[in-house]
């Protein structure tokens, strides 16, 4: 739309302001940043050349921090200080975990969810994922030799609001800007979409270390829209490694005790996997403390232990493909994504089911990171318009507990985002004062069996005969698939709001506190960068406001014109100022002066969208 | 086109019950390309809060006219005639004692091939009530007439949400 072009195609308003975004997959296994470089996306590698950092994070006795490769090589002596597979653990309650005792961690319920004891205290995920995290953005910020403008950071389709409020709370610990949380296989659809130019209706299963997710996507013309997603959030690629061992002991006649001799059979049984996908018989072998451990292992044995657990994957494809009311033939390609997807029976079994082969021609460990740093750059400002839009939906069904324990559905998983939804609710007794909400998320009819995702009170509702009272709850989800609610009293004209963002994130004083502790350098650093920061707003915002002025500015009466000009040269004085809260709120005064000059604007380009498509028609 | 016109005209679609699926699913793509957040990336707050509020109203019309069941009973609110779904009092005997049998048998199925059967059924009773609906609404322009089958319709849209669970519930 010329209306709303901002620049030439093509061109960034400011050659020197190119935002650098990265796209990061933070996987169970492993995890990687990759970045648009000369029009394509990349991943970035290490000063070693390695791409892939594997999500481990060992804290030492003596206060250190030992990450990726080389906590991962310490995985044998010190099981229970090194943590792999943080990702399971995110936005998790002890409770959540059935297979906890099978960890060779020591783990806790803290604030908010599960806490993992370390020689350095009790940390909880979000911090472990945060080592990480800050790990690729100095790798980034290294390969570009410049401040990182933001990131989007992949999770499963499959995880629920407190999931990813977790990853979100990581990031920002991590000292990175998220411009959007994507769903992997979202992401891996938009590697293959630009790559491959490809329309119609297309499947990703996506077998992670430790997820698994299915998604039916429509590409049509540069818009990837979800029709349906599904998944298992505690199915991945461990699990494949767990039924070897598990099988690898049985057939053994053996029983391991000691966390040190468990993850000795686990490493083994995953480089058994990882062999048997060229090789069809290898040996399993590893030094146990009551013994050795040899059991020769081929791999119509390693597909016999394994099956149950593609035969689950091949049901969540069924239940994706019935959600849609699509038929299997109409899928024009199947997408593998994950490193899991390797194994020979996974290809054979998609396969069957769907007659074809499926399209692996991207690395699977690294197409998600590829589409999410695609997705950055078109968040930053960066990509010419219209090129990609995603067109998400929430996995799973939101609602709200009513009388009796049930649960009332508010928003159906598989709605587009972003969406809200407001629905009436009234009391039940005379003279009631008060209402308990209670948010929760899940397909079943009762609440004890959905996650709870936040309860709050609705208080000073005046005094009415029961069944007077109107309420009115709204549950809004924003566009990165989290869920705020709000809830009024609508009758009385008395106003009551409280809004609730589920509370499985950290508080602001958890932050403070571990941003202190160490992810981000001296404060003088942080300021200068909150400065330059602001800057950079300012100048895009002044750049985009002139230009909407200059196309649209007859839109506007002569005092609403003034008004404008006036709050944009009190920017353009404080943009050259070092303060940059003074920035700040000049921005906000020049976004709030503009609300209804883009509301009008807004008008005006849907017409002409409108119009122009009449034309076409005729 | 303004935020708070009709899901209609929002849609440049004609005010009706009979709708092309395609046309309807490639004006919400060519709507969201003009309105989503993501397209005023760089454009600050007062742009995205507008572009927000836009895209939460195109996918709020966009599912109310993909759904038939939905749109009907919007046509019907359009009209002046709004449906309130706690009220059974016109709903005919016969129709309530066909909807006990119905859970009767759903209760009593054993096999995927007993639900599919009824399915089939509550499917075919499903197809009847649509085409009523829209003679009613298309060619009869008499959404009064429309209401009572749109509250069967909602009944016969439950079962099947339960007929579904029991689906996945035997597969499993």
């Amino acid at each position: 739309m010329a209306l709303l072009q901002l620049s030439e195609p093509g061109q960034s308003p400011d050659p020197h302001a190119r935002r650098v975004a990265v796209g990061i997959d933070l996987g169970t296994t492993h995890s990687l940043v990759a970045a648009l470089r000369h029009g394509h996306a990349e991943s970035l590698p290490d000063a070693e050349g390695r791409v892939l950092l594997p999500s481990i994070v060992r804290y030492r006795d003596d206060g250190g921090v030992d990450l990726g490769h080389t906590a991962q090589a310490a995985q044998g002596e010190d099981p229970e200080h090194t943590i792999a597979s943080v990702k399971r653990l995110m936005g998790r309650k002890l409770a959540d975990l059935p297979d906890a005792g099978k960890l060779p961690y020591r783990l806790v319920d803290g604030a908010g969810m599960v806490h993992i004891g370390t020689p350095q205290g009790a940390k909880s995920p979000v911090e472990v994922s945060a080592q990480i995290l800050a790990e690729l953005r100095r790798r980034a910020e290294d390969s570009f030799d410049t401040d990182l403008f933001g990131a989007v950071i992949t999770v499963p389709a499959y995880f629920d609001d407190a999931q990813r409020q977790a990853t979100k709370d990581a990031a920002e610990l991590a000292g990175l800007k998220v411009l959007r949380l994507i769903n992997e296989p979202t992401a891996a659809a938009v590697a293959y979409g630009l790559d491959n130019g490809s329309e119609g209706l297309y499947l990703i299963y996506d077998l992670g270390g430790g997820t698994f997710d299915v998604s039916l996507l429509r590409l049509s013309r540069g818009v990837f829209e979800v029709v349906a997603t599904g998944g298992d959030s505690a199915l991945g690629g461990d699990d494949f490694d767990r039924a070897l061992a598990a099988w690898v002991l049985a057939h053994a006649g053996l029983a391991v005790e000691t966390a040190r001799d468990k993850q000795a059979v686990l490493s083994a049984a995953r480089h058994a996997k990882e062999a048997l996908t060229d090789a069809d018989q290898v040996g399993l072998s590893a030094g146990l403390s009551i013994g050795a451990l040899k059991v020769p292992v081929d791999r119509s044995a390693f597909d016999a232990a394994t099956r149950p657990l593609i035969d689950r994957t091949i049901a969540v494809m069924r239940k994706v493909l019935r959600d849609a009311r699509v038929d299997k033939g109409d899928v024009q390609g199947v997408v593998l994504v994950g490193g899991a997807t390797r194994m020979p029976s996974v290809r054979a079994a998609v396969q069957a089911h769907f007659g074809r082969p499926p399209l692996t021609n991207l690395d699977p460990d690294q197409v998600v990171a590829l589409g999410a740093a695609i997705q950055a750059n078109a968040l930053a400002g960066n990509s010419r318009e219209g090129e990609l839009l995603l067109l998400d939906v929430i996995p799973l069904s939101l609602g709200l507990e009513t009388m009796g324990g049930l649960v009332e559905r508010i928003i159906e998983r598989n709605t587009t985002i972003p969406v809200a939804k407001a629905q009436e609710f009234t009391t039940f007794k005379d003279g009631q004062t008060a209402m308990a909400i209670h948010v929760v998320q899940g397909e079943r009819e009762l609440v004890s069996d959905c996650r709870s995702l936040a309860r709050f009170e609705l208080r000073g509702i005046p005094p009415m005969a029961a069944g007077a009272a109107r309420i009115r709850v709204t549950f809004q989800v924003d566009a990165d698939g989290l869920l705020s609610v709000s809830a009024r009293e609508v009758t009385s004209g008395v106003e009551a709001t409280v809004v609730v963002k589920p509370s499985y994130g950290l508080s602001d004083d958890d932050v403070a506190r571990m941003l202190r502790e160490g992810f981000r350098t001296a404060e003088d650093d942080m300021r200068a960068r909150a400065l330059r920061e602001a800057q950079v707003d300012a100048e895009r915002l002044a750049l985009a406001t002139r230009s909407a002025l200059a196309a649209d500015g007859d839109l506007l009466n002569p005092d609403e014109r003034s008004a404008i000009d006036r709050h944009l040269a009190a920017l353009d004085a404080a943009r050259r100022g070092a303060d940059d809260s003074a920035i700040r709120s000049a921005l906000d005064a020049l976004a709030d002066s503009t609300e209804a000059f883009a509301a009008a604007r807004m008008n005006r380009s849907i017409r002409s969208a409108l119009t122009g498509r009449r034309v076409e028609e005729v | 086109m303004k935020i708070d016109d009709d899901d209609f005209t929002l849609f440049a679609l004609p005010r009706r019950f009979a709708i092309d699926g395609n046309a309807l699913a490639q004006r919400w793509r060519e709507l969201q390309a003009e309105v989503h957040p993501d397209r005023f990336a760089a454009e600050g707050a007062a742009a995205q809060r507008v572009a927000m509020q836009w895209a939460v109203r195109v996918n709020e019309a966009y599912q109310r006219l993909k759904d038939p069941l939905a749109r009907a009973t919007y046509l019907c609110a359009l009209a002046g005639h709004r449906l309130d779904p706690h009220d059974n009092h016109a709903m005919p005997p016969a129709f309530l004692v066909r909807q006990m049998e119905w859970h009767d048998a759903l209760a009593e199925a054993e096999s995927t091939d007993d639900v599919n059967a009824l399915d089939g059924e509550v499917d075919a009773q499903l197809k009847q009530l649509r085409r009523d609906v829209q003679a009613d609404l298309d060619e009869r322009h008499d959404a009064l007439a429309a209401l009572p089958k749109l509250r069967q319709w909602m009944f016969l849209a439950r079962l099947r949400e339960e007929i579904e669970r029991r689906l996945e519930a035997l597969e499993s």
